[in-house]
């Protein structure tokens, strides 16, 4: 099947790669490339590969204003979500036992808790308010003697909304915890500053802004210095925090990616931006229709959207030519609708009735205007097919029904 | 998407030509006409089926048939399967329809084999409803 007719509207699930950056990973893999291992000390191989590596770190580093020593390579977001919240948690557990997180992380956040609980650990996991954002006067109304750590994400990857790191930072600290965010939806969207925002950790994935699969970074900071047990051992790589060959061609990758990320942000942001405009606009021409997220508190690059009355994944296969991700339980293995969706207190149908779509940097008008024109046309179709729309239209009063359920 | 060709194919073509595809209401006080709805909307999806009978013998045959259902692809397809099956057949017929036809018919994935259950059940609720009218 080709793929080449599709339009991609699902840049919250993963990017293309840069061409800029392949183009510059291809230089770190075959013979004639710098593919030495940068842990070799002995010859210009390794020093080579070093270099790259340490220079990728500098651009990660650059983007989100910390020290390149705080950076700490990783196969990618989970991972580095994974030794942040059981590498803390492990490493202080003298200390404490209690971690606040909140009902809308990914699972690279939640699992790990989960396997904390089955550890012994107690996790407290906060509700979000209706538009999708923690409130840092929650995250303070939980916190306990016991509690060393607090992770909450940066920016919502259903909703695209965006906490404020600062607030919740700044109260963590004041309480003696650690505070680990979950940044993968944030660079190259967002400005971030480590030196200036009271983070501990911060998880980074690449293939979210036009990088590799594979490869992310967890940022550890050095003052106040963070400690963590690691997950990974086998040759003490990454000072001990993630050992194994370091993937040089992949780090460069990020590196570029990042590189380009800090120079190309604003101009990246023009374009979403308008996107984001004329998608609410056109949108809002179609009765019936939500905006799940704070809109005042959003990125624009992401915006879900629930469809009353048409069910999502029915939705996502009548737009057949165009990529894009449902909240809608038939989509998912479990039969569930989106957990993050449920968590805003809306109504389950609004959560089988959502569709994310997301924008970026090579999304086009035309991609946009033409998935606007099918999108409209597709709702009203599958609307003539629902008995939801009918009764509505019948002023039949949907939670006044008594169902017939499965 | 694990779905099969043929489950595509019926959801394209019933969305794409819904009248041919028997998409629309009679009207439910008709005594020659018997409504089944099943499912809920906070589980994603609701079947509606609506049969034209009249007597034939000592039974009764589907005439004609109208439906219209909220729900992923797989349940649109199975409730359009359904509709194909129905028309011409007495109620008895109609009666001993089985999930499993439309599973098969449609080679449904085995997560989606409740699209099926709910269309059966959206049949007998039909009858039921035709039945308590004559």
């Amino acid at each position: 099947m080709s793929t080449q007719s599709t339009i991609y509207l699902d840049y919250a699930s993963t990017t293309p790669v840069d061409p800029r950056v392949a183009s510059k990973m291809m230089e770190f893999l075959t013979p004639e490339g710098e593919f030495g291992n940068p842990a070799s000390r002995s010859h210009r191989f390794g020093w080579k590969a070093d270099e790259a590596v340490e220079e990728a770190r500098s651009h990660v580093a650059n983007l989100v204003n910390c020290d390149p020593r705080e950076i700490v390579w990783t196969s990618g977001a989970t991972e580095a979500d994974n030794l942040a919240i059981k590498g803390v948690a492990r490493f202080y557990k003298t200390k404490g036992n209690h971690i606040i997180t909140s009902k809308i992380e990914h699972k690279a956040v939640l699992d790990p808790c989960r396997q904390l609980e089955r550890e012994g650990f107690e996790v407290t996991y906060l509700d979000p308010d209706e538009g999708g954002i923690i409130s840092p006067q929650a995250v303070k109304a939980a916190i306990k003697d016991t509690t060393i750590l607090v992770s909450v994400m940066h920016i919502n990857n259903e909703l695209g909304t965006v906490n404020n790191l600062n607030e919740i930072g700044k109260i963590v600290r004041d309480n003696g915890a650690f505070f680990h965010v979950d940044a993968a939806q944030s660079t190259g969207k967002v400005e971030i500053d480590l030196s200036n925002v009271p983070v501990d950790l911060m998880s980074f994935s690449a293939h979210k802004t036009y990088g590799p699969k594979g490869i992310g970074a967890l940022y550890v900071r050095r003052k106040p210095r963070v400690r963590l047990e690691a997950l990974i051992h086998g040759g003490g790589h990454e000072r001990g925090m993630r050992s194994g060959t370091l993937a040089t061609h992949q780090i460069v990758g990020m590196g570029e990616a990042f590189r380009i990320a800090k120079v190309e942000m604003k101009e990246d942001l023009l374009k979403v931006n308008k996107f984001h405009k004329k998608f609410l606009d056109k949108v809002k021409e179609i009765d019936h229709v939500y905006i799940n997220g704070d809109l005042k508190n959003k990125v624009p690059n992401i915006l879900n959207i629930s469809f009353n009355f048409v069910e999502g994944e029915s939705l996502i296969m009548g737009l057949k030519d165009i990529a894009v991700s449902s909240g809608s339980a038939c989509t998912s293995a479990s039969l569930e609708p989106s957990y993050v969706l449920r968590a805003l207190g809306r109504k389950d149908e609004l959560a089988h009735s959502s569709i994310r779509f997301s924008f970026g940097r090579f999304t086009s008008d035309d991609d946009v205007n033409n998935t606007l024109e099918i999108l409209g046309n597709v709702v009203h179709r599958l609307r003539e097919l629902s008995p939801l729309w009918e009764m509505h239209l019948d002023g039949i009063d949907l939670d006044e029904v008594e169902w017939n359920m499965h | 998407m694990a779905y099969s060709k043929k489950v595509v194919e019926k959801f394209e073509n019933t969305l794409n030509n819904p009248e041919a595809f028997k998409v629309g209401r009679f009207d439910p006080k008709e005594t020659n006409v018997g409504t089944g709805m099943v499912g809920a909307p906070a589980c994603g999806d609701v079947m509606k089926l609506q049969i034209k009978c009249e007597p034939k013998g000592n039974t009764h045959v589907i005439k004609d048939v109208k439906f219209k259902t909220y729900g992923c692809g797989s349940a649109i397809a199975s409730s359009s399967e359904l509709v194909d099956m129905l028309i011409g057949m007495t109620l008895e017929e109609a009666k001993a329809i089985k999930n499993v036809e439309i599973v098969e018919a449609l080679e449904l994935p085995p997560i989606k084999i409740h699209c099926s259950v709910l269309a059966e059940d959206s049949i007998r609720q039909a009858i039921e409803d035709y039945e308590a009218k004559q």
